[in-house]
């Protein structure tokens, strides 16, 4: 209760006494945050700048109107005057506002040419939108992820208890160093997504066939989260951003780490290859896959959205055509929403997302997909 | 202004088919105005349970009631309807009502024309609400259909949206050229441009913007057909496209469509004004040029829409500073009106109530759209509940208040009878207090970082997001209450009303009788 | 109004519906605009689809410029798309050539097209490709591999303040459309 009345008169006197609270997330934020880094302090500035110059004329105008509305009202008999212009007046009230515009242009304008400084940066990062995730490839380095939302499926369906942060979580974060310029190359593989952090003040479409470039020098190390900003389809609520900032020496000990770990795992696919798994693994583990990579379009129980992504349950191609089902899931239909899955999973978890999905839902096909199966379709075999 | 009143009388010599028949093949100017505002006011109920959908899905954290695909579903159609179906043919049909009595002219000009350009609109919007029930729903990318997003991933649905849009383009088109004609031809001797009623001269803007960026709207949309349907690549980069040419075209027809929708509202404000502050309008001259030259900034200032697909900074500032210049124009008007009420007679009744929530209200919108216009900030702005919040301060508590207070304004004259003040003074006040309950703290959310079109957010936002549902409730229901005051109005309930109606009312339009007969000016008044 | 003045009224609407129809043609007429506004301004860091000649064009020796590659595959593409080094420094006005290697390593043959972007916008205008593999469609049979070759200058031209750009090319499977092509010719 206490906190409803809060919110309420929050937002009746919004104007100015809540303004700087707004570093917190908490919730009665009411202001832009002032970010993390120079940049996003300087458009906080403006932000405000701003603010403050529209309070200014917004307070003129409707305190000359109310000033006549209550003066000049015919029951306090109020006779009418008989001018109708004013030369002077009316320039006047063009002139003046010009002056006002170019006192706004002028800040606004140097913090522009400060952000597109397109100077040499210490790391570089690709950014890749699909629908409905972040890959991130570090240019330097041999690293390379998708990130993927991490809340679970039953707090969004309101079966679970929601946590602290709902919908802005995903499994791997990017992770920069701080101090140090880093550039983002921004782009996407199907429809326009827009990568945005808040407290970079960095926001910027990523435009399918096209490369964007954003940068930024983060100061304080932090965890740093954000969201898809352009409608992407139908799970364009569902694709946080997150960036977790540390000191370089932590960040160079982290990335060694990761590429020592996915130089790891691409050995281990190779011994994959003539070995094979049983069913019951592989449909435990093809589950897992599922739920996390497929069922987004075609739904938790294989039936897809009729008009919009195809069933899998009893499709054709399930049940009967395996080749022709390993080479969509790795390559992708052109064209379509369909991706390549053989660029996002490992070789086991491709086998074993396909014979779940030829065992799943009565599609009992008894059909086992191995490593080495998903391998000869990869290399034309 | 003053007049010859010998104009002509409530006369029946035309063979006058009642019943529905009088409605279809009707080329009657008021009737099609009827026509064209209960259509309106329909769309307006329809548009409006969409966004009830809207923020009951969104009243609480989690997917509760819609599915996500739906919730796309229901935010591209509420735009669409209300842009295209609600506020557009409201003001058509104001202008069907008033443009011929406010210049002295018996008809429009083009009268066949005006019943097609009305009738083929139902069927646009049965198309477009019938996609809905496709498989696969209908169109879920946004009104404002960004490709690929409308192309290579959308729909079959697609096919009846552009069917639909450009069956709505060819009647707003029909409708513009109707006014353009009506206006330049069939004025009233001695009405001479700079004595026409702000009103007409706003629409006969609006009108030439109407005919200079709906082709053009007609022209992406059938890209966006050609794209998805005939293998052509325009918005696609595999076949030398490029989607973000999309945007410079669809922005090219989006910003000056923005002005279609608020100018006729300038219009009205700029009508009801002086009558209640009895007072003539300060700046006549200065109004007709203010909207002559937002009008013709609105044609260079479209890629402030899109700051973020990454441009040059030459251009990013040419666009800052041609979107800041509007405000000057903007501010002209507003300036213009207070003025106007500055050393009046004020009294205040209702249609004057919705004028001043109007001037209040679009200047907080207008504002936001200042601050929106500078580029590093709008990096942070872009795509969140703060824009949302903008466009509905300009386009509810603006356009659509503005629809209100003339509905209220000139429906004594249009029935003969005073409508039920004290029920349309509890539409005003509860539209005023829910309108801002609803809007204002979308600002805030925006700013904290909310994204639109997202059927589920973080939980910062929850208590923001209850508020500003609660509010959406009840300015859903408050508009019943306008629905009641109509409806009674339409019934010839009330005191009968003079010629005049309101004490300070100038103009053509009040000089015959109440209820307007159905047959006006078959004899030209003489303007002196 | 009397039936006489009717004909005023055709007289300005047909000049209103030729307005309408010369808009209808302009949205169209937007497409090459579009390119021609990308040349001037570099929006979008669209480059030239066709051969520049290098020919009397003086180095510019007092700088050096990095240019970054970037290659990337398009879902439902399964070539492998690399490029020999990720970054060459050129001084402006001095050829170069970047090898770039695709291998189809999928069983049937497949059509690509190289669709490439530069950041910053602006710098597009300023690299000129003498030969590309991105002017034309390259068709990979099952299992081939290709070197293609890219030669290109900086532009002396090039604004000081850009010392560095990247350039992508994203590579599309458009044997679809290239069979659909041939067959309407054929």
């Amino acid at each position: 209760m206490k906190n409803t009345l809060y919110g309420v008169l929050g937002s009746l006197l919004s104007v100015t006494a809540f303004a700087d609270s707004g570093a917190q997330k908490d919730q009665y934020q009411l202001n832009l945050s002032k970010g993390v880094t120079d940049i996003s302090g300087q458009v906080y500035d403006l932000h405000m700048l701003m603010f403050y110059i529209c309070v200014a004329i917004a307070l003129v105008v409707f305190g000359v109107m109310f000033y006549a509305m209550y003066f000049h009202r015919k029951s306090r008999g109020a006779k009418p005057a008989h001018f109708h212009e004013s030369v002077k007046v009316e320039i006047a009230w063009t002139v003046v506002p010009f002056i006002i515009l170019i006192f706004m242009a002028v800040p606004a304008a140097k913090t522009l040419i400060a952000m597109e400084d397109s100077s040499k940066a210490d790391v570089t990062v690709l950014v890749t939108g699909s629908q409905w995730k972040w890959h991130y490839k570090y240019m330097d380095r041999d690293l390379s992820y998708y990130s993927l939302l991490a809340t679970q499926p039953e707090q969004i369906q309101n079966k679970f208890a929601k946590g602290e942060n709902y919908l802005l979580e995903v499994d791997r974060p990017l992770v920069i160093p701080t101090g140090k310029k880093v550039r983002f190359l921004i782009t996407s593989d199907d429809v326009i997504h827009s990568w945005w952090v808040p407290d970079f003040a960095v926001k910027k479409d990523a435009n399918p066939g096209f490369i964007n470039e954003a940068w930024t020098r983060v100061d304080q190390p932090g965890i740093y989260r954000g969201q898809c900003a352009e409608l992407c389809g139908k799970d364009h609520g569902f694709m946080p951003v997150v960036v977790i900032a540390k000191d370089p020496a932590e960040y160079e000990a982290w990335v060694s780490e990761q590429e020592a770990i996915q130089r790891k795992a691409k050995e281990e696919e190779q011994k994959l290859l003539a070995m094979n798994m049983s069913m019951e693994e592989l449909m435990s583990v093809g589950e897992r896959v599922y739920n996390t990579s497929c069922a987004a379009c075609h739904m938790p129980n294989g039936e897809g959205l009729p008009g919009v992504f195809p069933a899998l349950k009893g499709s054709d191609m399930a049940l009967n055509d395996m080749p022709a089902h390993i080479d969509i899931v790795v390559n992708g239909k052109s064209g379509t929403a369909m991706q390549a899955f053989g660029k996002q999973l490992s070789l086991k978890e491709l086998a074993a997302v396909i014979t779940y999905e030829r065992n799943a839902w009565g599609n009992n096909t008894g059909d086992t997909v191995q490593a080495k199966d998903v391998n000869a379709v990869m290399n034309g075999q | 202004m003053s007049t010859a009143t010998e104009h002509a009388h409530d006369d029946h010599h035309h063979h006058m088919p009642t019943g529905i028949k009088r409605w279809i093949f009707t080329t009657n100017h008021k009737d099609i105005g009827t026509l064209y505002l209960w259509f309106a006011f329909i769309m307006f109920l329809v548009g409006g349970a969409m966004a009830m959908v809207i923020r009951a899905e969104l009243f609480q954290p989690g997917l509760q009631i819609v599915e996500p695909n739906f919730f796309n579903q229901m935010t591209t159609v509420h735009g669409l309807i209300m842009v295209f179906g609600a506020v557009m043919p409201a003001f058509t049909g104001l202008a069907n009502w008033l443009v011929p009595m406010m210049i002295g002219a018996p008809d429009m000009a083009l009268p066949r024309m005006n019943n097609w350009s009305f009738w083929i609109l139902p069927f646009a919007f049965i198309i477009l609400l019938a996609s809905l029930f496709m498989e696969g729903g209908g169109p879920a990318f946004g009104w404002t259909f960004y490709a690929p997003l409308s192309t290579t991933y959308s729909g079959d649905s697609t096919a009846l949206f552009v069917f639909s849009v450009h069956i709505m383009g060819i009647s707003s088109i029909m409708g513009a050229i109707n006014v353009i004609v009506t206006i330049w031809n069939m004025r009233a001797p001695g009405m001479t441009w700079m004595k026409m009623p702000l009103f007409v001269w706003t629409w006969l803007i609006t009108a030439f913007l109407l005919i200079a960026v709906m082709p053009v709207l007609a022209g992406a949309v059938t890209m966006v057909l050609t794209d998805k349907f005939f293998g052509t690549s325009f918005f696609d980069a595999a076949g030398g496209g490029d989607p973000v040419m999309f945007q410079h075209i669809f922005w090219f027809f989006g910003h000056p469509e923005v002005y279609i929708m608020i100018l006729p509202a300038f219009g009205i404000i700029s009508q009801i004004v002086p009558t209640f502050s009895r007072k003539k309008l300060f700046g006549y001259a200065s109004m007709v040029y203010a909207t002559t030259s937002i009008a013709l900034l609105s044609f260079i200032v479209w890629a402030h829409h899109m700051f973020t697909t990454g441009m040059p900074v030459a251009a990013e500032l040419f666009f800052m500073i041609a979107t800041m210049l509007i405000s000057v124009p903007t501010g002209v008007k507003v300036f213009n009106w207070v003025a106007t009420m500055w050393r009046g007679s004020l009294t205040f009744e209702v249609p004057m109530l919705f004028a001043l929530a109007f001037i209040v209200l679009f200047t907080i919108g207008g504002l936001s759209g200042l601050m929106l216009a500078i580029t590093p900030v709008d990096f942070q702005y872009h795509d969140t509940y703060f824009v949302v919040a903008h466009f509905h301060y300009v386009l509810v508590s603006g356009a659509v208040f503005s629809i209100m207070a003339a509905v209220y304004y000139w429906l004594p004259k249009w029935t003969g009878k005073m409508f039920d003040v004290t029920l349309a003074k509890w539409h005003f006040w509860c539209s005023l207090i829910s309108v801002n309950v609803l809007f204002f703290p979308m600002h805030f959310i925006g700013l904290a970082g909310m994204p639109r079109r997202i059927p589920d957010y973080a939980l910062q936002f929850a208590d923001f997001n209850k508020w500003i549902s609660i509010g959406g409730f009840a300015f859903g229901l408050s508009q019943l209450i306008f629905l009641a005051v109509v409806i009674k109005a339409c019934r010839k309930q009330g005191e009968p009303v003079s010629d005049q109606v309101w004490e300070g009312a100038e103009g053509l339009e009040w000089e015959i009788p109440s209820p307007a007969p159905y047959h006006t000016f078959e004899t030209p008044p003489v303007v002196k | 109004m009397s039936a006489s003045e009717r004909p005023q009224h055709g007289r300005l609407v047909v000049k209103l519906v030729a307005i309408v129809v010369g808009m209808f043609g302009f949205g169209f007429a937007l497409v090459p605009l579009y390119d021609v506004f990308c040349d001037i301004t570099g929006i979008n860091g669209k480059t030239e689809n066709t051969a520049a000649v290098y020919d009397g064009v003086t180095v510019d020796t007092s700088r050096t410029v990095t240019v970054e590659f970037i290659t990337r595959t398009n879902s439902g593409m399964p070539w492998e798309f690399t490029v020999e080094t990720r970054r060459v420094d050129v001084h402006p006005g001095e050829m170069a050539q970047v090898n770039f290697f695709a291998r189809n390593p999928a069983s049937r043959d497949i059509v690509g097209q190289a669709v490439p972007s530069v950041s910053p916008g602006q710098a597009a205008l300023f690299l000129n490709k003498t030969e590309c593999f991105c002017f034309n469609h390259q068709p990979l049979a099952a299992g081939a591999e290709a070197v293609m070759p890219m030669k290109f200058y900086v532009d002396p031209q090039l604004p000081e303040d850009i010392r560095f750009f990247t350039v992508q090319y994203t590579l599309y499977d458009v044997t679809a459309s290239v069979a659909d092509v041939a067959m309407n010719q054929g």
